[in-house]
């Protein structure tokens, strides 16, 4: 059992020497060592070992041992048997491809020495055979050459009759081929008589034969493989190819004129239709004829014996004149009917025919690669696309203007409650939405020109100078511009011409340029650009300054606004100063009732304008605002009041007073600009009604009560006008000019009591 | 009554007034006292037409009177007493003053209260030549320069007073032309032509010396750069035209 073990420890010893690998499976070098007691060395004796053990171990070490010896063993027990089951089917197949291979090589062994005995017997053969055909050899092929001569004058002899015959038959190709098969030989033994006679023959025949083929090619041929024939033949049979170049194209071209000439009566079809009908039949005629006129002409010309007559050039010549004129007529066809092509409603249809129309194109550029037909085909392309574009601006500015009708008409119909529809914010609202609805689905169908699956959308005008010359400045560019141009215009033409122009409508689209400014025309801008990526370096129209082109058109309109709005106060106020006696008036009762309808217009207008516009800031007011009272004016009136005679020097002092005054307080501008806000509008509108209002004063003679009335307006406006301004002072420093340059008038100046005034507007 | 206007020319016997509705030609040649009314013309229309103001046209012998009723501007013969011209809606609103240039002669200048003032040639009513609208309440009074008719003073009731140099319709579009027998013989220069650019229109000066309306603004008939305005609050401030300008309309 030990030397069993021994034996199943070398085998396993001798596995991981001849593997090299050790418990961890890593490749270790051990060297060979030489002692017969170890283990794994090569020259293990298991006598020696043991007897070492035994002498030198104890017995508990020598159980020890034991027992590990033994999981050895078992361990390399396992690993074996592993080993072997998963190994099994190797070993099978080894020893099963041995077995073939015996096999084989058995057989070929066999096949070997057959073939060595066929070369055998064949080398005895074909002694044999040389042998006996030594002497014969020469005879043999004397006579062949005789025969194959023979046959060829059998050939020229019967060669008339067999020319006469294909004629009958209209075999035209194989008579040629006969023909020139013998021509070379008739003309070298033309001197003998019987070769002459067959010569003429064929000549003769020959020359029928190309008139037939002529008249066939005049004839125009049926088909285009007919006339390729002719033509073949008779270019074999040397006629100057000039000739039949200029023949072949212009029957060409008569065939393709008459294609040319068939789309032209019906204008109604779809121009989808147009260009494919027009592809097919036309383009693809034509490209046939120049495929069938390169081969015929240009490559065929360039073997055989035709080489040398400098064909190709002048064929090529002719042929690209005879393209360019062809293709100048359907392109002038074509671009009549893209003219016609009106419709801006769908652009799908017309971008669909253009593509397809290119790309036909692009086959005639494969066949004849320097030819100028697809750049003309593209540049029509261009001009369409640019023409479209323009129909495009044209209708965006319509649908603008129609928009802004429906507003005024919305405007002009019976208002209904703010809560309802019509109110200023929801038309605003509605006309901005639908504009940019708009501007967005037109870009929309001028993308369908930058598709990715359009041909031409490749081209570098479309890539470039399309998107940014194109479709971002005259489309979108001029469509803002045109937006702010017509809104200054309702700013002119309303002015003297006494223009319908509803200032509400002057309102709104002030705000609308406001807005734009703001926010939409960047918004436009940006979608232009992510849309068509702009790669092209002209220059564009910056979006600042179109921005401040609509601040500019929303000033001017507010501004026009203001105008307007005062201008309807300063009537009413007019009417009012210049329409009265002043000097016979009795003593006032009440307030005028143009002053309510004043302070009436002015709440809804302040309405009107809340709508639309922010608040605004305003200078804080002081509480009692509504009761103030006309410090000026009393403060400079005392002395005339103390005085007993009027005296000159009493109006000096008012005057000074009053101009001092004047000094420490601030210019008021009439007209200044005024800023986007609800208040800065109503003052503007409120500075031009109270400085009309104290102009038409200035220019009427007053009475007592003429002057008490005119201060008991005066109160009545302060109350209810202050409320509407930046900065009430202004209000107060005009009602004060007001009533004193009325004083200055008046023949008795006499004023109210401030209590009595008070009573009379608490009252009215 | 409206105003009174004395003939231009000639030596002072005929006088206009305008009143309400019709203009009346006076004649002082009889006795110095007296005046008799030698003709008269008469506006016509619906309602109560007024006229607010009139100028007799220094040029055609002095037999033309230029009106403003409302907002129309009408031209009169004076010989036949019948209406020549009529610009209708010539402002948006009333119309305040006319004058006539003194250089050309059918040039007329009016304004009014929508701000503006205008240029006309009477010649062609249906647009003016020129609109200027530098001012922001009532324009009252609108005067040319006698001598040099480019420059132009409007007054205002938005207290400023503005002096324009209206080049373009003026007499002297391209400035102060040399004569040729003014260049002295003894040069031996080429005369070159003085190929000038029509100066451009321009606001010269605004004054704002006024602290409420100008009402009227008038040039001096002594000193043809010296003009004067007048406020409500009683104050006169007398002008001068910018240096420069004037140099540089003299040479």
């Amino acid at each position: 059992m030990a030397t069993n073990s021994g034996r199943r420890r070398k085998v396993h010893g001798m596995l991981k020497l001849y593997y090299g690998l050790d418990e961890e499976g890593k490749i270790s070098e051990k060297s060979q060592s030489l002692d017969p007691c170890d283990i794994n060395g090569p020259h293990f004796d298991p006598e020696l070992y043991l007897n070492k053990l035994r002498r030198e171990c104890s017995l508990a070490e020598l159980m020890d041992q034991e027992t590990c010896m033994v999981k050895q063993i078992r361990s390399l027990d396992s690993d074996m048997q592993t080993l072997v089951y998963e190994n099994y089917n190797k070993f099978i197949s080894a020893t099963d491809t041995i077995r073939k291979m015996k096999n084989d090589f058995k057989k070929m062994e066999d096949e070997m020495d057959c073939l060595s005995a066929n070369m055998a017997a064949i080398t005895d053969f074909s002694a044999n055979i040389s042998g006996t055909l030594q002497d014969q050899h020469a005879q043999i092929t004397k006579l062949s050459a005789v025969h194959t001569l023979l046959r060829k004058l059998q050939f020229l002899f019967e060669l008339p009759a067999r020319l006469n015959k294909c004629l009958e038959l209209k075999a035209y190709a194989q008579a040629v081929s006969f023909h020139r098969r013998a021509r070379c030989v008739l003309q070298q033994y033309s001197h003998l008589p019987s070769f002459k006679g067959i010569q003429d023959d064929c000549h003769a025949i020959m020359d029928m034969l190309a008139q037939e083929l002529r008249q066939r090619f005049r004839d125009g041929g049926t088909s285009a493989k007919d006339l390729s024939e002719c033509v073949e033949l008779l270019l074999q049979l040397d006629e100057p190819a000039e000739e039949l170049c200029d023949k072949f194209l212009s029957h060409a071209r008569s065939r393709l004129e008459a294609d040319l000439s068939l789309p032209s009566p019906t204008p109604n079809t779809d121009i989808l239709e147009f260009i494919d009908r027009g592809c097919n039949e036309f383009v693809s005629s034509l490209c046939l004829v120049i495929a069938s006129y390169q081969e015929l002409f240009i490559s065929h010309a360039q073997t055989g014996e035709l080489a040398s007559k400098n064909i190709p050039q002048m064929a090529n010549r002719k042929l690209h004149v005879f393209v360019d004129d062809l293709a100048a007529q359907y392109f002038s066809l074509v671009e009549r009917r893209i003219q016609e092509e009106k419709g801006v409603s769908d652009n799908s249809l017309l971008v669909r025919a253009l593509d397809r129309f290119h790309r036909r194109l692009q086959a005639v550029s494969k066949l004849l690669p320097s030819s100028t037909v697809p750049n003309q085909g593209t540049e029509i392309v261009i001009r369409a696309a640019t023409e479209r574009v323009k129909q495009y601006l044209a209708a965006l500015q319509s649908f603008y203007m129609d928009s802004l009708t429906d507003v005024r008409q919305a405007l002009a119909a019976p208002r209904l409650s703010v809560a309802g529809g019509t109110g200023l914010p929801e038309l605003l609202s509605i006309l901005s939405a639908s504009i940019l609805n708009q501007i967005k689905s037109v870009l929309a169908s001028v993308h369908l020109f930058t598709a990715k699956d359009i041909t031409f959308s490749n081209k570098p005008y479309f890539k470039g100078e399309f998107c940014s010359q194109g479709v971002r400045e005259s489309l979108v560019v001029n469509f803002i511009k045109f937006v702010c141009q017509s809104s200054r215009q309702f700013c002119e033409s309303a002015g003297d011409k006494g223009g319908s122009t509803p200032p509400a409508l002057l309102l709104l689209l002030s705000r609308l340029c406001l807005d734009f400014e703001t926010s939409t025309i960047s918004y436009i801008l940006t979608l232009t650009d992510e849309q068509f990526l702009v790669q092209h370096h002209s220059p564009v129209t910056p979006v600042t300054i179109l921005c401040t082109e609509a601040r500019e058109a929303a000033q001017k309109l507010l501004n026009h606004y203001v105008k307007v709005q005062g201008l309807n106060i300063s009537q009413m106020l007019r009417k009012s100063v210049e329409t009265r006696d002043w000097v016979n008036t009795i003593e006032p009762r009440n307030v005028r009732a143009v002053m309510k309808r004043v302070v009436e217009d002015a709440t809804s207008i302040d309405v009107q304008v809340g709508l639309l516009y922010e608040e605004g800031v305003r200078k804080p007011h002081s509480s009692d605002s509504s009761k103030r009272t006309f410090s000026v004016y009393s403060s400079s009136r005392q002395p005339v009041r103390y005085a007993a005679s009027y005296t000159p020097s009493a109006p000096m002092d008012t005057n000074l007073l009053s101009n001092i005054h004047k000094l420490f307080s601030e210019r008021i501008d009439i007209f200044s600009s005024v800023e986007f806000n609800k208040v800065s509008v109503m003052t503007g509108i409120i500075k031009i009604s109270l400085k009309t209002f104290l102009e038409c004063v200035r220019l009427r003679t007053f009475g007592r009560y003429g002057l008490q009335q005119i201060q008991v307006d005066c109160h009545y406006l302060q109350m209810y006008l202050w409320r509407f301004v930046s900065d009430e002072n202004l209000v107060h420093f005009l009602l004060d000019e007001i009533v004193g340059s009325c004083a200055h008038r008046c023949l008795d100046p006499s004023p109210m009591e401030q209590s009595v005034i008070e009573v009379i507007c608490e009252r009215g | 009554m409206y105003s009174v206007l004395w003939e231009p020319m000639g030596d002072g016997k005929r006088v206009i007034s305008l009143a309400d509705n019709q203009a009346l030609l006076w004649d002082l040649q009889e006795s110095p006292t007296k005046a008799t009314v030698s003709s008269t013309a008469t506006l016509e229309g619906k309602g109560q037409l007024k006229f607010t103001s009139g100028k007799w046209s220094p040029h055609h012998n002095c037999s033309q009177l230029a009106t403003a009723n409302d907002t129309a501007i009408r031209g009169w013969d004076l010989r036949t007493m019948s209406q020549i011209y009529c610009v209708e809606n010539a402002h948006g609103q009333l119309v305040r003053d006319l004058d006539f240039n003194p250089n050309r002669q059918y040039y007329l200048a009016s304004c009014g209260d929508d701000c503006k003032v205008k240029f006309w040639d009477v010649r062609n009513v249906q647009e003016p030549v020129k609109t200027l609208e530098e001012h922001s309440h009532w324009v009252w009074s609108v005067r040319y320069n006698q001598s040099h008719d480019q420059l132009v003073l409007t007054a205002s009731s938005d207290s400023r007073l503005i002096l324009s140099n209206m080049v373009s319709i003026s007499s002297e579009p391209f400035g102060h032309m040399v004569d040729d027998e003014e260049l002295s013989e003894g040069e031996d220069n080429p005369q070159e032509e003085k190929v000038k650019e029509p100066l451009k229109d321009s606001v010269v000066s605004t004054y704002e010396e006024h602290e409420d309306s100008v009402y009227a603004a008038e040039w001096s008939s002594a000193d043809p750069w010296l003009f004067a305005s007048l406020s409500y609050d009683g104050r006169l401030v007398i002008n001068r035209v910018p240096r420069a300008l004037k140099y540089r309309i003299l040479l």
